[in-house]
């Protein structure tokens, strides 16, 4: 059931009813919720977390803590092609952080600024991906690139920028 | 609904029928390492070629029908350095590094030939040697797979192949011949320790949780592997989904829980549908849910996915992600076997341990003991990485020493540029960010829990990064504080402000701005951390600094006293120079450096202005006679 508020809400959140109607509006389903609303908009904005704490009988607040706690949830709209770049042990001791420097070099990218201005390109370091035996690692919207280096990880921007120049 | 139960003995010799009636059985590895590496397309190749043929050939083994090729994917192998891997059954041809161009030479050498494709074999590093069969690799040679053996074999998606090997006969011993007390019991007699770091006896852990008088408990799966360097979880959620299931089941039986929870890292997408798919086939086959066995017991799965916060890897941070809060640890007591999930008493134990489970209810405790100590009975499976020449997947008994892991399995210590250097060792790094680091002395120890305790590290989850001469250990130290400081919580005071103080501390000694004072601090500040903290991660975070300050200790000096970085990998604390003797004047490094930093004459040794240098390191990059340093 939907939370009752005005109609052109419900319409505009009308995924977001679907996600709360399938987990029964359940207030444990928190985190799942989360997830697959964020599936649908690629992050979490503001006004979608107050219609989920409405729907779930929540304060914004509590679900604000818990969309702020964990590291896959983003706040922020993310860019369409989503790098995330391995820095777990492995790959830190063979050169994950060559590659970041690399990447934030060629897309004018910094640590507080993570996604370029066309909205195309968001590059993370993250904790391990588990794929250890290929260090370093990257991916690129979860395909992955194993023993990577930086003109490696150069040529993969290249193509995606050529292939949207298509 | 009535769901009609299968009979695992008809299962089992239905689907023997079936294998028996294929002549030769082409797995390809289908683990997250090989699949990076193109293991798909190797698999779509082989298909094809297999067709360009018209070779007889199933990719399912539904049907009874006669074949004379089956063509499986499984789960990792181990042996990720190699990848993608390709398997052929019955000779047990081992292909490495297999390309998709490879595929109509397979399939015309060995599937039409039966001879194997000597350029795909394994070449042993020193005599260069072919080696034909997997078990012949001194990879695997030395190895007891007896807990990740089968992830390399069978199907994962196929709950009819987990069967055939005897799976889920365990779990039918458990709920039908045993009680819930023997169950218990079996496992505590066995020695079973928690895999996931703490080493608990997991006989015990059961034994309290039974004790509990109340209608609900709950069993968790933890899943959520986060410690950087490991990933012995995830192949096994990839590679045996059925395994860590049954082990599930059978920890409910133990405990008279009627529910269970397997929470899967986020970051593992694969191991995520694996064991959505696994569980959604024991439901449909009458494994999991109401009355299992006629035993007029239930038990039922559900699948959660992390969010991406390592303290869930904590127990009780877990159970409060799972109720849908923020993930923080809460003090213990009262432990989760009295009041967890929801308040009701809850078992949660680690993938490995609960893959374990089933081999040993099977076995008997008797056989397990067999293998490893008296303390730490078992084998142990270990994430090798790093600087080490064979990367990936190993297990080998408790007791084993870490040079026979490192040099006899691992093949020995690489250089920065991937060849072997037999005098590169520097450190081990074991038990990730909760761990420590070991030098050359510790090679000889047996590992155990008590052992590695002993010489302030631990076991943890079981990842061993091997790093070489050319790694900074204060850099090593400071990643793994970065990495808890970035993990904390934030709930307890040491933990969020001391792991953070100790990263600036660490900063101050990479970029010249400490003295002997900050390294006192250091070691104040870490035993705090250590005494106040409120969980696991806050106590143990403190180990890396504390052991890489005991074991290397002339390093952190030399950063201090003289500012200097004895690997010249601290940016800030280097004077960029070409060493004279090394420098063949090839000129590489002149075509590359972006400031014009570099000169000198053609196959004359070049020198470096260190006032014109900004110390990017792309002239690093490209020496191949590790003739420049400082930068």
């Amino acid at each position: 059931m939907c939370p009752d508020c005005c109609q052109t809400a419900t319409r505009k959140f009308e995924k977001v009813c679907e996600i709360l109607d399938k987990h029964q509006c359940d207030p444990c389903k928190l985190i799942p919720i989360l997830q697959e609303v964020q599936k649908v908009y690629r992050y979490l904005p503001e006004e979608v977390l107050t219609y989920i704490a409405t729907g779930l009988g929540l304060s914004p607040a509590k679900v604000y803590g818990v969309a702020s706690f964990y590291a896959n949830f983003s706040l922020t709209p993310k860019g369409k092609y989503v790098v995330h770049i391995c820095d777990g042990t492995a790959c830190h001791v063979k050169g994950s952080g060559l590659i970041k420097d690399a990447l934030f070099k060629k897309l004018s990218l910094s640590q507080d600024k993570k996604t370029t201005e066309d909205m195309l390109f968001t590059v993370e370091a993250v904790s391990c991906l588990g794929a250890c035996g290929l260090a370093p690692v990257l991916t690129i919207n979860g395909k992955v690139y194993g023993q990577v280096t930086p003109a490696m990880a150069e040529s993969l921007i290249d193509d995606i920028i050529a292939g949207e120049k298509k | 609904m009535i769901v009609e139960k299968i009979d695992l003995n008809t299962v089992q010799n239905d689907f023997n029928r079936k294998m028996a009636a294929v002549k030769r059985r082409v797995i390809i590895c289908a683990g997250t390492g090989c699949v990076a590496n193109g293991a798909l397309e190797v698999y779509d190749a082989l298909a094809a070629a297999i067709a360009e043929r018209k070779l007889d050939v199933v990719l399912e083994l539904k049907e009874e029908k006669p074949a004379d090729i089956y063509l499986s994917k499984s789960g990792c192998q181990g042996f990720c350095q190699a990848g993608p891997l390709v398997t052929v059954e019955p000779e047990g041809f081992l292909y490495c590094k297999v390309r998709p161009g490879d595929a109509a030479e397979i399939v015309e050498q060995t599937l039409i030939g039966g001879a194997a494709v000597q350029r795909l074999l394994y070449k042993h590093p020193v005599s260069g040697q072919a080696i034909e069969k997997q078990d012949d690799i001194p990879f695997y040679k030395r190895q007891n797979r007896y807990v990740i053996g089968d992830c390399g074999v069978l199907n994962p998606e196929c709950i009819e192949e987990y069967i055939s090997r005897g799976g889920y006969a365990a779990a039918r011993k458990a709920f039908t011949q045993m009680s819930p007390e023997a169950v218990c019991e079996e496992i505590a007699t066995s020695g079973l320790r928690g895999r996931g770091g703490g080493g608990f006896p997991t006989g015990k852990k059961w034994q309290l949780t039974l004790a509990q008088q109340n209608a609900k408990k709950y069993v968790i799966c933890n899943g959520d592997e986060g410690d950087p360097g490991a990933f012995m979880d995830r192949s096994l959620m990839e590679g045996n989904p059925h395994r860590v299931l049954e082990g599930m089941m059978i920890a409910a039986r133990a405990i008279g829980a009627d529910e269970g929870y397997v929470y899967v890292r986020a970051e593992y997408p694969l191991a995520v549908q694996r064991v959505r798919k696994a569980v959604a086939d024991a439901e449909a086959a009458g494994l999991l849910g109401d009355n299992l066995f006629g035993s007029g017991l239930s038990f039922n799965v559900i699948v959660m996915e992390g969010a991406g916060a390592f303290v869930c890897g904590e127990e009780t941070a877990m159970i409060a992600s799972i109720e849908g809060q923020r993930g923080m640890p809460r003090p213990k007591p009262p432990f989760p076997a009295q009041s967890g999930l929801w308040g009701k008493p809850t078992v949660i134990n680690n993938v490995e341990t609960l893959a374990t489970v089933p081999l040993i209810i099977a076995q008997g405790s008797s056989i397990y003991r067999t293998m490893g100590t008296e303390g730490s009975p078992g084998t142990k499976t270990f994430a090798l990485t790093g600087h080490v020449a064979n990367t990936g997947l190993i297990e080998v008994p408790f007791g084993t020493t870490l040079r026979e892991i490192i040099f006899q399995i691992g093949g020995g210590v690489t250089d920065r540029f991937g060849n072997p250097d037999p005098d590169g060792f520097k450190a081990v790094q074991i038990g990730g960010p909760s761990g420590g680091c070991l030098t050359a002395d510790a090679l000889d120890l047996p590992l155990d829990f008590e052992s590695v305790k002993g010489i302030g590290a631990m076991i943890g989850s079981g990842g061993l990064v091997v790093m070489n001469q050319d790694t900074c250990i204060v850099q090593v130290a400071r990643f793994f504080m970065q990495f808890t400081q970035n993990e904390s919580c934030g709930k307890c005071v040491p933990c969020r402000e001391g792991t953070k103080q100790m990263l600036a501390l660490l900063d101050d000694i990479i970029e010249g701005n400490a003295d002997e004072q900050t390294l006192m601090l250091l070691e104040d500040l870490a035993q705090a951390v250590q005494l106040g903290s409120l969980c696991g991660l806050g106590k143990t975070a403190p180990n890396p600094v504390l052991s890489t300050l005991r074991y290397f200790r002339d390093e952190y000096l030399a950063h201090v006293r003289q500012k200097r970085c004895p690997t010249g990998q601290c940016k800030a604390l280097a004077q960029p120079e070409i060493i004279a003797a090394l420098c063949k004047g090839c000129g590489a490094c002149v075509k590359k450096c972006p400031v014009g930093a570099i000169k000198g004459e053609k196959r004359q040794p070049h020198t470096l202005d260190a006032e014109v240098c900004v110390k990017c390191g792309s002239c690093v990059q490209v020496c191949k006679f590790n003739a420049i340093v400082g930068v």
